[in-house]
């Protein structure tokens, strides 16, 4: 079974290769895999009929539960003579149908992989399987309807099929993941012993159904099937009359036997089903293009089938499968005659078609058989299957067959009449006109013609007719099989009916001229396509003013609902649990409290400040606080690295804000102002309650006494915060740095990008009100200043030293590879500042390169950790006596942070480069 | 844990995120800055009292040392705070340098879409109004609507 897919796969992968060069004739190689089909169906065919279904299970995903499972019994099997047998007279037609013409190629794969769908939809054993190839023939399906892409019609068209059948679709999935829990079982077979009843069942039931709705155009979902006439001839015979539309009936006719007797099954399969049949056949009536006519009544065929099936009593299940197989046939084979005529007269329009009879002969025979076979009359596979279903009903035990019964008939009668104007519009003189006709070549004409065989052989001999449908329709359910096919029933109810139905149909016909009138002046009212525009139009203006109320374009407004949501949920949560930690303390001492309050002024004045730079140096205040909040807490190491942090961060921010305007445009003061501030007063209020809340709920014992306590044996150093970072946890560190090192590689390109200055900005970055922005900062910052150069001299050896002392010593006492780069990092910035040198001419290595040696080697101790057998980061140590300096202890955390310091200094001096002015390109840039 | 620590924490969140709601990206950078000062004093704050340094060599006991853990997170919470307001900045500086101008602007489709909303027209590509939906009756006949011209 998988390789028959695979098949379908790869034929249809060389058809799209070679549809440029063969043309029409791709669809002789596109033909294999049916063909490749219709063959394994017959070296199949009798060991199915000796009793075993075949089975095939692949697992797929195990852990779901999923498997590719199929399993091939005599109805799988009867659906696959189908969809190959049609799928090779299809090929062969389309290749007789097309002029050479482009995308013929993408047509035939398209073709082709639908057929491998299909074939897979009525072999798979697996509900999840099902579906997965039920979205696959409504993907193709979609391709194949668009087909004519520069038709505005056809696209439409496309749309609609692909957006009801899909939502359908979606509708299927969640009816059988319901099935799959209300059972447990997920699998048709296993349905068979599983025990189904239960509301979720019964809901299972109605998606299920609403799935199969979409999928074989049932009313109110039908709308698509018209339209998916504007697809090429063979599509329509193939897809939409004789496989893809037959997938809802498909399915229903699979589950029914498990599931008829949920509450919502039968009346809806009954109430959507017999209205279908109603509807179709009564649009059928009024049109005046043959194809539209043969689409509206395949939606009548179809609801009729939906509701044979549906009803689901054994009887009604074997009636229902000699239903699917006749009109299957002689469906397929009227759509051929329509794109006959079509493609030999250039027209469908009853009015100007005349004379067909005589010019085109076997066509006509070929129409007035599987119309006669369509319209129920006796001596055809369409009057033996609609006997059984008339007689199926008759006996059915359901409540309400009776109605249902009258509907059908009427509804037959419909049929009937529909059939006869199809007929009378295609091959009656029409006086005044001579439709000139070009003659269609034997081969478009065979395979409609082809189709009339089994037509009539099943109609006459009702033995082996039995013998097709008694076994499928045994394999739905078991108690079919005592039920048979009567070419001569004898006179009975049933055969009464039959010939009410026609009788009926003939006197529509008789009456067609004023029922037309009446028809028209009815109006079009109800119309399917109508409701779906306009549903289609609400979801979209829905959507876009939705999308103008959510999406306003303002950032302050979507942060402030954000915030908003982030504060609400846990406030809600917590308003009314606030507890206090128990070891709270106001202060820790009057110094912290002093210095707090001074901070929180900085805050406040920095949120108030009109200008940039006072702003700048107020949050230089607020990090000064802090560091000095982490002195009294007991935190060395963060207050050092906080307030080099800060020193170097004022410095950029200079760097980038003296090209900015010194004030800020908002105002201070205003109403937009005030409803921010309350905002994020509920954002401090809500981090307040939720910290002291939290710290006050912990339960669990914190880890710090253990890291205090291994920090000295297991990773040989003192300094715990130190230790923490290389070792313990070195992993967070390594991304840390390559956080950082992604940071600068980030200021570099935004600000030099690829070596164009940012004159260059794509035109909608571009304003209005600066014609000429200024590529690059000025080549020194202002005038040079002595003191500062001077006092530089004096301290910047003195300084690098320091920082190795702290490199080193980082371990054991306060310091360590971030601090010491930094250290580094404003020494340099320092430089940059005195205004009379430029990094580059003291540096004699570019930044690049210390953040390549850096990464280097923070990811090389990492792995080579690995290498040597033990974890991540794992610290190691040497120890060695070296002359002067006596016994020395390191470990592998020193490259490490070795690695960590370059890395910082070649993020700080990329920094200084770029938003001071790299020396080099500037005078570059002047000189020439 | 001290209080004041935990009223300066809420404090900076919230002067933090009234300048994140402005509109000039200096100012967002700044509150961005504020709101990184207040995360790295939270993990400082419910780390516990405060007490000596962190450093317990041999035979040290670790009594009265303050948490270390949320230093080592603090440390980590500082170094990337520094990068992301560098990286921050080049933006601003980016955009005045394409605009003139450190302001946010709001986004010109979205307000399109406002506007457009306004007649209650949408316009996708495939679904127009004028389009000759209720023309199925000639599947494959020409579209009364023009086609698309690209």
């Amino acid at each position: 079974m998988i390789t028959i897919l695979i098949v379908h796969v790869v034929v249809g992968l060389i058809a799209a290769a070679l549809g440029s060069r063969l043309g029409a004739r791709v669809f002789w190689v596109a033909m294999l895999a049916p063909a490749a089909t219709v063959a394994w169906v017959a070296s199949i065919a009798s060991d199915v009929h000796d009793g075993t279904a075949i089975v095939q299970d692949q697992p797929w995903v195990p852990g779901l539960g999923l498997d590719l499972r199929f399993v091939i019994d005599e109805f799988a099997l009867l659906m696959l003579g189908i969809v190959s047998g049609v799928g090779v007279l299809v090929m062969a037609y389309a290749s007789q149908y097309f002029d050479d013409e482009d995308g013929l190629g993408r047509f035939a794969a398209t073709l082709t992989v639908f057929a491998g769908a299909m074939t897979g939809l009525v072999t798979a054993d697996s509900l999840i399987l099902i579906f997965v190839f039920w979205e696959l023939t409504s993907i193709t399906s979609y391709g194949l309807i668009g087909f004519k892409d520069t038709k505005t019609a056809a696209r439409s068209a496309a749309l609609q099929a692909l957006i009801i059948t899909g939502a359908g679709g979606l509708s299927l999935l969640a009816g059988l993941i319901m099935l799959t829990i209300s059972t447990g079982s997920s699998t048709l077979s296993g349905l068979a012993e599983a025990t189904i009843g239960g509301s979720l069942a019964s809901w299972a039931a109605v998606f299920i159904l609403i799935g199969c709705f979409t999928k074989s155009a049932q009313v109110p979902f039908h709308g698509w099937l018209p339209g998916a006439m504007s697809a090429p001839t063979p599509v329509s015979a193939y897809l939409h009359s004789a496989t893809m539309v037959k997938a809802g009936i498909f399915l229903v006719a699979r589950l029914s036997p498990h599931l008829n007797e949920l509450a919502p099954w039968r009346p809806m399969t009954l109430i959507f089903g017999l209205a279908t049949m109603t509807w179709g056949g009564y649009r059928a009536l009024r049109q005046t293009d043959l194809k539209l006519l043969l689409a509206y009544g395949t939606v009548s065929q179809l609801g009729m089938m939906m509701a044979v099936f549906g009803a689901g009593t054994p009887k009604l299940l074997f009636a229902g499968t000699a239903l699917l197989a006749a009109h299957a046939i002689f469906k397929a084979s009227l759509f051929m005659v329509v794109g006959i005529i079509d493609h030999s007269t250039h027209t469908r329009e009853l009015s100007e078609l005349s004379g067909l009879r005589k010019s085109m002969p076997l066509v006509a025979v070929t129409s007035v058989i599987g119309g006669a076979s369509m319209a129920g009359i006796i001596g055809l596979a369409g009057f033996v299957a609609k006997e059984a279903a008339i007689v199926g009903l008759l006996s059915a035990e359901i409540g309400g067959v009776d109605i249902a019964t009258a509907v059908f008939v009427g509804a037959s009668a419909l049929t009937g009449a529909y059939t006869l104007r199809f007929l009378w519009g295609a091959f009656t003189d029409v006086e005044g006109v001579e439709t000139p006709i070009h003659k269609p070549s034997a081969l478009l004409v065979a395979p409609a013609a082809v189709l009339m065989i089994p037509t009539i052989f099943f109609g006459l001999f009702d033995k082996w007719a039995t013998k097709i449908v008694s076994p499928a329709a045994t394999a739905l359910d078991q108690k079919a099989e005592v039920y048979s096919l009567h070419l001569w029933p004898g006179i009975n109810t049933a055969l009464i009916l039959s010939l009410v139905a026609i009788t009926g149909g003939i006197v529509l016909f008789a009456v067609r001229v004023p029922l037309e009138a009446a028809q028209a002046k009815v109006g079009r009212g109800f119309d399917a396509a109508d409701i779906f525009q306009a549903g289609l139009r609400g979801v979209l203006a829905g959507a876009s003013r939705f999308v103008a109320v959510v999406q306003p374009g303002s950032l302050p407004i979507y942060l402030g609902v954000i915030l908003l949501a982030v504060v609400v949920l846990p406030l809600v949560t917590i308003i009314g649990d606030v507890r206090f930690p128990t070891d709270r303390v106001l202060a820790e001492s009057p110094l912290q409290f002093v210095v707090v309050a001074a901070t929180m002024a900085a805050a406040a004045l920095l949120a108030l400040s009109e200008r940039r730079f006072a702003s700048v140096l107020l949050l230089g205040s607020v990090g000064l606080g802090s560091a000095s909040l982490f002195v009294i807490q007991g935190a060395p190491d963060l207050a050092l690295t906080q307030l080099l942090v800060e020193t170097v961060s004022i410095a950029v921010y200079v760097f980038v804000l003296r090209h900015l305007p010194s004030r800020f445009k908002e105002p201070v003061v205003s109403g937009a102002n005030a409803l921010r501030a309350l905002i994020a007063g509920a954002v401090g209020l809500t981090v307040f309650l939720l910290m002291v809340t939290s710290v006050a709920d912990r339960t669990a014992p914190l880890v710090d006494e253990q890291l205090t306590a291994l920090s000295y044996p297991e990773g040989e150093g003192s300094n715990i915060v130190n230790v923490t970072l290389v070792d313990f946890r070195g992993f967070d560190t390594v991304g840390e740095a390559l956080v950082l090192v992604v940071a600068a590689l980030g200021v570099v390109s935004l600000v030099v990008t690829n070596g164009q200055d940012p004159r260059q900005v794509p035109s909608q970055l571009r304003t209005r009100n600066r014609k000429d922005p200024k590529p690059f900062a000025p080549l020194v910052l202002g005038q040079p200043s002595v003191v500062l150069d001077a006092t530089l001299n004096a301290v910047f050896h003195s300084v690098m030293i320091f920082a190795a002392y702290l490199h080193f010593a980082g371990h054991n006492s306060p310091g360590g590879g971030f601090i010491a780069g930094l250290v580094i990092g404003a020494a340099l910035v320092l430089r940059v500042i005195t205004g009379k040198e430029m990094l580059g001419s003291r540096l004699s290595v570019s930044p690049s390169i210390l953040l390549g040696v850096g990464v280097l080697l923070v990811t090389g101790t990492a792995l080579t950790s690995l290498a040597l057998g033990n974890a991540l980061l794992e610290h190691h140590t040497w120890q060695a006596t070296i002359p002067v300096l006596g016994k020395v202890k390191t470990t592998s955390a020193l490259p490490f942070d070795t690695g960590i310091l370059l890395l910082v200094v070649g993020v700080v001096s990329s920094f200084i480069e770029v938003l001071v002015g790299e020396p080099e390109a500037d005078r570059a840039e002047v000189t020439a | 844990m001290s209080i004041m620590l935990a009223i300066l924490v809420a404090w900076l969140f919230a002067c933090g995120t009234y300048l994140l709601m402005q509109r000039a990206l200096t100012r967002i950078v700044l509150g961005l800055s504020l709101l990184g000062h207040g995360a790295v004093l939270l993990l400082i704050t419910v780390g516990g009292r405060a007490g000596r340094p962190p450093l317990v060599g041999k035979g040290d006991d670790g009594a009265g040392v303050a948490a270390p853990l949320p230093q080592a997170f603090a440390l980590t919470a500082i170094v990337i705070g520094f990068g992301v307001t560098a990286f921050l900045l080049a933006l601003a500086y980016r955009s005045w340098a394409g605009t003139a101008d450190d302001e946010v602007q709001d986004d010109i489709e979205d307000r399109l879409v406002l506007l457009a909303n306004g007649d209650g027209h949408f316009r996708g590509n495939d679904v127009a109004d004028d389009e000759p939906w209720d023309e199925w009756d000639d599947p494959e006949g020409a579209p009364k609507a023009t086609e698309p011209k690209s």
